[in-house]
């Protein structure tokens, strides 16, 4: 086990990142993820870590940059956050299309317009489907953690498929936290050197991205749908290898007093330490009431959440990103499909809460919370609704 | 066909050049046709055809390969002599 040692959450993810000797890095800074590649440029710069900084001129050239490292065979890394991950966007679908691991970390932050450089979750929740696997850290040490292992679960010859780590901007991306660092010596032991696939390489020529007819699409997707359907056990292996060489345990879904909780609050991120705390203060009131943190995004952990949440009478689901036009927030309409299934399902009330920076406070979630007995007393009046909004 | 199981992994294809096998002729609207007596044998079709759907015959004549020319007529625009003309497909 490491030292105990306070730490920017951004620097700790370019420590988890140098830990796992990544060979290539290309990124273009923005707000607020600009301090996890700062730091990474200034290992390369100064020798502390061996790989090739690639200097690019934007998001764009940054993720094909990427797919191009990665399609030789070096392990890759970027980060990157609101309007740098939307221009990004379309070679997102062919790093995961190519089956390409390539580890990105991305300090969640609002789209503008209005131009906004604060923090919430508008910009992963419009990449849903671009075919990663996506995960959310609550704490610093979850950001250095699941950092690690997001290089040993994308490399796994069984999935292949790049991988997110999500950290909210600015509440977790730029506070000091304490956390434990491993030892190179250890994560060597832990992340074995990166052997690829499938390779570029002009020994033994081959195609990468060809193009798909007709007669072959279809079965190429399954194929990567498949690949990300069953990278769901080896996130579980992953996690699991790391509790025992690291002592710290993850799983896709974190709950807290949720066993006998009528209503439950779901959400995604940083905002889980503060509704801890409410549901800490309302158990004191005696309401009936507990957490459901989603840690793994896609592939989307259906059992896990039905049996977290299919006993509650209500869930709370509270949303950093909006769906304009559709049924309100998207982890809300995400769970309302898992558990629609169910014979005796939870009425899932969908808030929308923390765009754009707004903090999420203890106030909000006894809001959330009236809110979601209203519903329950009087049926749903609203697909959404948005909190602390001035009417 | 082969099920989604047999493909290699996102599609790669691991035998070089094996588009010549894909008939990429049959969407062309339009054929090129030379005129020997205008062609001087320079070329310059060859040279700008993207297709790489020219290749030189016995007689130092650049002729169009049929299966990969998609008629997009650059060889006809090029070409300094004015020696091909594009013509419609008929059939």
């Amino acid at each position: 086990m490491g030292e105990r040692i306070g730490l920017e959450v951004s620097l700790a993810v370019s420590e988890a990142v140098k830990l796992a000797r990544v060979d290539a890095v290309a990124a273009y800074p923005i707000t607020p993820q600009t301090h996890i590649v700062e730091e990474l440029a200034q290992m390369v710069a100064d020798g502390e870590l061996d790989a090739y900084y690639i200097m690019v001129e934007s998001e764009h050239s940054a993720m094909s940059a990427c797919c191009g490292t990665a399609a030789v065979g070096a392990r890759t890394f970027t980060a990157t956050a609101s309007q740098g991950l939307a221009l990004m966007h379309e070679m997102l679908f062919i790093a995961s299309g190519l089956r390409l691991p390539i580890v990105m970390a991305i300090a969640n932050r609002a789209l503008s317009a209005p131009l906004s450089i604060w923090g919430d979750q508008s910009d992963v929740m419009a990449e849903r489907d671009i075919g990663w696997v996506q995960m959310f850290a609550e704490t610093g040490q979850e950001a250095f953690d699941l950092t690690l292992c997001c290089f040993k679960i994308a490399e796994d010859p069984r999935v292949i498929l790049p991988t997110i780590i999500n950290i909210d901007g600015f509440t977790l991306s730029h506070v000091v936290e304490p956390l434990e660092l491993e030892s190179q010596e250890d994560v060597d032991a832990w992340l074995p050197t990166y052997v690829p696939v499938h390779v570029l390489d002009p020994a033994k020529p081959t195609t990468v991205g060809p193009v798909g007819f007709p007669e072959i699409y279809t079965e190429i997707r399954k194929q990567q749908d498949m690949a990300l359907i069953g990278s769901y056990d080896v996130v579980l292996e992953v996690w699991e290898s790391f509790e025992k060489k690291f002592g710290r345990a993850y799983k896709p879904v974190e709950s807290y007093r949720a066993d006998d909780a009528e209503i439950i609050i779901n959400l995604i991120g940083a905002i889980a330490g503060t509704a801890r705390i409410a549901v800490d203060r309302m158990r004191e009131e005696g309401k009936k009431v507990g957490l459901v943190r989603t840690r793994l995004w896609r592939p989307y952990p259906f059992e896990e959440m039905r049996k977290a949440l299919g006993g509650a009478k209500a869930v709370a689901v509270v949303d950093r990103a909006l769906s304009f036009g559709g049924p309100g927030g998207p982890i809300a309409s995400e769970l309302r499909s898992c558990l629609y299934p169910l014979d005796k399902k939870p009425v899932v009330a969908s808030y929308i809460a923390g765009l754009g920076g707004r903090d999420v406070t203890i106030e909000d979630f006894y809001t959330i919370v009236a809110e979601t007995e209203k519903v329950l007393e009087t049926g749903y009046t609203d697909e959404y609704k948005m909190i602390g909004v001035r009417e | 066909m082969p099920t989604w199981k047999e493909y290699p992994i996102a599609a790669t294809i691991h035998e070089p050049g094996s588009a010549t096998g894909q008939n990429t002729g049959d969407w062309r609207s339009e054929r090129p046709q030379r005129d020997n007596e205008k062609c001087d044998k320079c070329g310059i079709c060859w040279i700008f055809c993207p297709d790489a759907a020219l290749f030189m015959n016995e007689d130092g004549f650049y002729e169009v390969d049929l299966y990969h020319c998609k008629g997009c007529g650059i060889c006809a625009r090029e070409c300094g002599k004015e020696a091909i003309i594009m013509v419609e497909e008929s059939e």
